[in-house]
């Protein structure tokens, strides 16, 4: 595996020293050459890539091909400037399908099953991702996409799914909706593939017992492709990297130093055979362990650790991206105080999201009818900053601890 | 007549109309009229008070979102129909109303109403002419 990884990597860093100006001007101030890089050793030497950066050159400028040799974008959710638009050239696509296919065999998936892909289509990866792993894999495909609830139960029984595939609390919510509607023993489910989001033991077991089937946990980001960048095999002790074409390292979050096999730390990614968005050292800021120990099913691919938490403040809400600062922008963009307090909370299975916000003299009046008005103004700009639409809480001035030293920006009441 | 009607933003907590007047009532201010306008979400407490602007100074001091409005006062009859009158002749002079609310004076016992419209002089002036009367005292 090294060998090949030496290979790919060598090859990959002259690929996007050569196409990639944001990325070779970083390697030219680290004074590293890609003749530098003779082996997958000297990954340390290079330069890391981060999230700011890709937003700094959108939409272009880690593109590593001409345009005509892409063939398809997805996208991170947030507004223009924060959002990151990732490329694929067909290779591309068929590496990462061939990931995703790799999780759901992991998951006992054959050409016989019936894979029920109820994660988003769109810009999202979850769906596409899934989607053409199914394809690769030869199951029948249901390209339901979320929500509607009675459809997704019905094609799941008339076409009898045998594989879920969608963000754990969509299963959760879904395994409730087929009790309620008396509909267990008419579900086939052998299987879920389910990511996106974080989910603990705890819940992995009632939706296993709920929905009578084995749940796979999976990782990824739109960053380095989407969803089957790792994936949990029968073992369920953490996820097997494809590390053929994506080499992982754990790092010091503060010093940037490579860390030991073992210790906890930041998880970077090397995309070692991407062609249009080529990412050498990126920071998924997820904190993270990996390991080579033996694993009981064969494969030999390295593992990580469900990612224990963030070395930034970003929230996973409803499977999306939240940064409070984003909420902040949107306040001062709307002529509110930037003195706000996120809510989080999981009811029935869904994560509730509540901003509340001070009222001030000029959003005040005698009149509802413009409250209101200016109230649902500030909903859309959230919503379309945010990707997903909170609920605003107007509370009395001054009733938010203010911002010198650490003020409490989010409060997480959510078991998972 | 013209009065300025005191509004204030109300939280949708427990005790938060309880907080606004009881902060009135410290400053010795009488509540002459009062009437929430709720949403679910939150609420605007409007009242008409003997010392207005000095009610706005104590809620601002008090941490409140509050502001001044004029509004049309003028006295009704005390039998069925009389908020109707009032609400046809402005319609019919074409002045188009935002809110209105009753109330009864302690001391004369009789019915008053609170009309807010754009443009209060308008309002009044029509009022007027319909044979409405200045006869409110604070
Ligand atoms: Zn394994």
């Amino acid at each position: 595996m090294r060998a090949l990884q030496t290979e790919r990597l060598v090859k990959q860093v002259k690929h996007t020293y050569e196409n990639v100006v944001p990325y070779r001007k970083k390697m030219q101030e680290k004074g590293v050459e890609p003749g530098d890089i003779t082996s997958i050793d000297d990954l340390s030497k290079l330069p890391f890539v981060n999230k700011d950066d890709l937003r700094d050159e959108y939409p272009h400028g880690f593109r590593a091909v001409p345009l005509e040799d892409c063939v398809r974008i997805q996208s991170t959710s947030g507004t223009t400037g924060r959002r990151v638009v990732a490329f694929y050239t067909q290779a591309d696509v068929d590496l990462w399908d061939e990931c995703c296919a790799r999780a759901i065999v992991a998951a006992g998936g054959t050409k016989e099953d019936v894979v029920h892909v109820s994660y988003g289509y769109g810009l999202f990866t979850g769906g596409p991702g899934l989607n053409g792993g199914s394809h690769k894999v030869g199951s029948l495909t249901l390209p339901m996409s979320s929500g509607n609830t009675e459809r997704q139960i019905q094609f799941m029984t008339d076409l009898e799914s045998t594989i879920l595939c969608c963000t754990p609390s969509y299963a959760a919510f879904l395994a409730e909706a087929i009790h309620e509607a008396g509909l267990i023993d008419r579900i086939k489910l052998k299987a879920g593939i389910f990511g996106a989001e974080a989910w603990s033991e705890e819940m992995r077991r009632n939706i296993e017992k709920n929905l009578r089937i084995k749940a796979y946990d999976i990782y990824g980001l739109t960053e380095t492709s989407g969803p089957g960048v790792s994936f949990e095999c029968e073992e369920q002790t953490g996820m097997h990297v494809n590390e053929d074409h994506f080499f992982a390292e754990i790092i010091d979050p503060d010093t940037g130093e490579a860390l030991p096999e073992g210790s906890k730390g930041e998880i970077v990614f090397t995309s070692l055979t991407k062609q249009a968005f080529p990412l050498l050292r990126y920071r998924t800021r997820d904190i993270c362990v990996l390991s080579r120990k033996e694993c009981s099913c064969g494969r030999t691919l390295v593992k990580m650790a469900k990612p224990m938490g963030r070395t930034d403040d970003m929230l996973i809400i409803r499977g999306v991206n939240v940064f409070p600062s984003q909420i902040e922008t949107v306040l001062l963009n709307q002529g509110y105080p930037a003195n706000y307090l996120i809510i989080l909370d999981r009811v029935n299975f869904t994560d509730t999201f509540e901003v509340q916000v001070e009222m001030t003299e000029e959003m005040f009046s005698d009149e509802v009818k413009f409250i209101e008005k200016k109230e649902s103004e500030l909903l859309a700009a959230l919503r379309s900053m945010l990707g997903i639409s909170p609920a605003v809480k107007l509370v009395a001035p001054r009733t938010i601890a203010r911002s010198e030293g650490k003020a409490v920006r989010v409060v997480d009441k959510r078991k998972i | 007549m013209i009065l300025e009607q005191i509004s204030v933003f109300v939280e949708n907590r427990a005790g938060a109309v309880a907080d606004i007047t009881q902060t009135l009532a410290e400053a010795d201010i009488d509540i002459k009229a009062l009437t929430l306008a709720d949403t679910g979400d939150f609420g605007v407490l409007r009242l008409i008070v003997d010392a207005p602007k000095k009610a706005l100074a104590v809620l601002k001091l008090a941490g409140s979102v509050a502001s001044l409005t004029p509004v049309v006062v003028t006295s009704m009859g005390n039998e069925p129909g009389s908020v109707a009158k009032i609400a046809r002749a402005l319609a019919d002079a074409g002045v188009s109303l935002e809110y209105i609310y009753a109330f009864v004076a302690r001391e004369a016992g009789s019915a008053y109403a609170v009309i807010r419209v754009e443009n209060a002089e308008a309002g009044d002036a029509v009022l007027l002419k319909a044979g409405y009367g200045e006869d409110f005292k604070l």
